[in-house]
């Protein structure tokens, strides 16, 4: 899907390009000699040999099924059920019923819009913030692994450690937020126990924690601009301002085009910092879509409901990404 | 060109000019660049005055330092008495000085290493696993060695769209009836399940020249021969990329550990010290000191491959939060 078009073959690894006429003989069905697994380059089609792979495949097609599939459709059977956490066969044919709630119930709403909240508070800082760090790092400053350290760092964290850290530094009282404001004479503030703060303090949290995957992509894409690019402006008299916006910029715009893709469906997805922080709190200010379906269905016991919120917010990010991905493709040609 | 493609696929570091030094400054306008003197003077993206890489050198260093503030609140927190730690104002410096008591503490009570241990089984086992099981279908997609494979490339790239969260409801329930609430299996087997992975795989082996594989076909061996003695060893880049990001996600991975394990011998460390801070309210020292602990295994790893990691993430191209 988003990360379709990111993949590169060995030649993202090794440095060196497979010339086109590999790449064409990697077609399937292009006629390689070996495409078929024939000895000695013989082709044959619909030999014995096209059925010699799937022990190969056998072991991932266990994994997806039980795993990916099952439960897929296993859900959608249950969000058509009253189906609880307690009993096996107790569950009866709810029909759509699940859903018609689900689309009267205040809660999904609420969580559905601090999801959206959340993803626009947290996305748009952390494509630029990923920016601003890449460029700044790529200018070639001595001590390179320091400052890719300083902010790909927190991204390796586990979240009960940066929720425990951050938990401290947005105590009301103690924490080191309010006491460096009150050092210079601002009142602090409730970070994450004010409704109209608590959000913010998540994204901020947020953008912290995980800037630094953005960054890395921003810091590959920067070292492929071509430097010739550069001369070729510098001697028209480009200034640096000038050639910030008119080759890197322009030349960093697919990444910015898959980052941005990449980080909307990640915000979605939010949970595990908000319910560590705040536990969705203060009064459901920042309790996600996914806290939803996770307290309906492992608090309050009611799978089918839970199963059904699953398959309204499948659709919504399903939609999403179609979108985005029409968008993302178009702007590449 | 795809700027994508060619991610990692240079050094660090800015890249040096192809352009001869004496053609550049020629051409600008004759005199030597200000600072000149064997080629330095001049930078691709900063030009060559001094202010703006005075300016960027200050904010990257404000930048930086305000990362890793963070961190160090974190690490200095852990060397506090809990008194200091819980009442104090927000001093760096304790009223009381600095002590290991949080540390002592936390290895008396003694979960911290079982958790750790328990993130590391889980952790190796799930990236063998996944990148086991999705090399093997990876290469048998990409060189069609089987009828459907188009049927099947289209599912598992379809099943990419699926978020995990959604799943984790009738996965539950499938648990219970498997009676292995609880147990590691749970942990590890729905997270094998990776199709960005296979496909990554697949478009990397799609690229991997055929004739080394004629060769050893001609040779007479057979299509598992050729996999692990000729392809898996040219793929040892792409493999190690997939290996440290799985790896990665499943140590940090919260919610699946969170939902299906309650005993506290087989947490893993986020959800162990999810469960610590749970229990403690506001023991600051300890919890911090536990997160200093938890937080040194992935940082050492990845100072040490700094280089292999940078690529992994940038050569996969995908993650999450």
């Amino acid at each position: 899907m988003s990360s379709v078009p990111t993949v590169g073959g060995p030649a993202a690894v090794d440095g060196t390009r497979p010339s086109a006429k590999r790449r064409r003989r990697g077609v399937p069905g292009g006629g390689g000699p070996s495409a078929d697994g024939a000895p000695g380059g013989v082709k044959s089609r619909g030999g014995a040999s096209r059925g010699a792979g799937w022990p190969f495949v056998v072991p991932f097609l266990v994994f997806f099924v039980l795993f990916l599939v099952v439960p897929l459709g296993f859900g959608l059977w249950m969000s058509l059920t009253d189906s609880s956490l307690t009993g096996n066969g107790d569950s009866t044919f709810a029909g759509l019923d699940n859903y018609t709630e689900a689309f009267t119930d205040s809660e999904v709403w609420q969580s559905l819009g601090n999801t959206a909240w959340f993803t626009l508070l947290s996305s748009v800082p952390l494509v630029l913030f990923a920016l601003v760090m890449a460029l700044l790092v790529h200018t070639g400053l001595p001590g390179q692994w320091i400052w890719r350290l300083s902010f790909f760092a927190p991204y390796l964290l586990p979240v009960a450690v940066v929720t425990q850290v951050w938990g401290m530094l947005y105590q009301p009282e103690l924490g080191l937020f309010n006491t460096m404001l009150k050092a210079v004479g601002i009142d602090g503030i409730g970070w994450v126990v004010e409704e109209k703060y608590a959000m913010w303090s998540v994204a901020l949290l947020t953008l912290w924690w995980t800037v630094g995957f953005n960054f890395l992509l921003y810091l590959a894409a920067l070292q492929s601009v071509p430097d010739h690019l550069y001369e070729a402006a510098a001697l028209d008299g480009a200034g640096a301002w000038r050639r910030l916006w008119s080759i890197t910029l322009p030349q960093l715009r697919r990444t910015t085009g898959l980052i941005a893709v990449l980080q909307v469906l990640a915000s979605l997805k939010v949970f595990d910092q908000i319910y560590l922080l705040t536990k969705g709190g203060p009064a459901g200010s920042t309790r996600p879509i996914l806290e939803y379906i996770y307290d309906t269905g492992f608090t309050n016991y009611r799978l089918g409901y839970a199963s059904a919120v699953s398959y309204v917010f499948f659709a919504i990010v399903l939609i999403l990404s179609l979108a985005q991905l029409g968008l993302f493709s178009r702007r590449e040609d | 060109m795809s700027s994508t493609d060619a991610l990692a696929s240079q050094p660090s570091g800015p890249r040096r000019s192809t352009m001869p030094r004496e053609v550049a400054r020629r051409r600008r306008g004759g005199g030597p660049p200000p600072g000149g003197g064997a080629g330095r003077g001049w930078h691709p993206m900063l030009g060559a005055g001094l202010l703006p890489r005075v300016l960027s050198v200050l904010a990257l260093i404000l930048m930086a330092g305000v990362w890793l503030l963070p961190l160090a609140w974190g690490v200095d927190t852990s060397f506090k008495s809990e008194v200091d730690a819980s009442s104090g104002a927000g001093d760096w410096i304790p009223a009381a000085g600095f002590t290991l008591a949080a540390y002592r503490e936390i290895f008396a009570q003694g979960n911290l290493p079982v958790w750790a241990l328990n993130s590391l089984l889980i952790g190796v086992a799930v990236t063998v696993l996944t990148v086991v099981v999705s090399a093997l279908a990876a290469y048998a997609l990409s060189r069609g060695l089987f009828r459907g494979r188009r049927a099947l490339l289209a599912v598992t790239v379809a099943s990419i769209m699926v978020p995990p969260q959604i799943l984790i409801v009738p996965l539950f329930r499938q648990m219970l009836a498997m009676n292995l609430v609880d147990t590691y299996a749970a942990v590890i087997l729905p997270q094998v399940v990776a199709p960005v992975m296979v496909y990554i795989l697949k478009k990397f082996f799609d690229a991997v020249p055929r004739e080394l594989e004629e060769a050893a076909r001609i040779d007479g061996a057979g299509s598992v021969r050729i996999f692990v003695s000729v392809v898996l060893p040219l793929s040892r880049p792409i493999l190690a990329a997939v290996s440290i990001f799985v790896f990665i996600t499943t140590w940090n991975n919260f919610l699946w550990p969170f939902i299906i394990t309650s005993d506290p011998t087989l947490m893993t460390l986020p959800v162990g010290l999810s469960s610590v801070k749970d229990s403690y309210g506001l023991q600051n020292a300890q919890a911090s000191a536990a997160s200093v602990l938890a937080a040194i295994p992935l940082l050492v790893v990845f100072m040490l491959f700094q280089r292999q990691i940078v690529k992994s993430v940038a050569t996969t191209g995908l993650g999450g939060q």
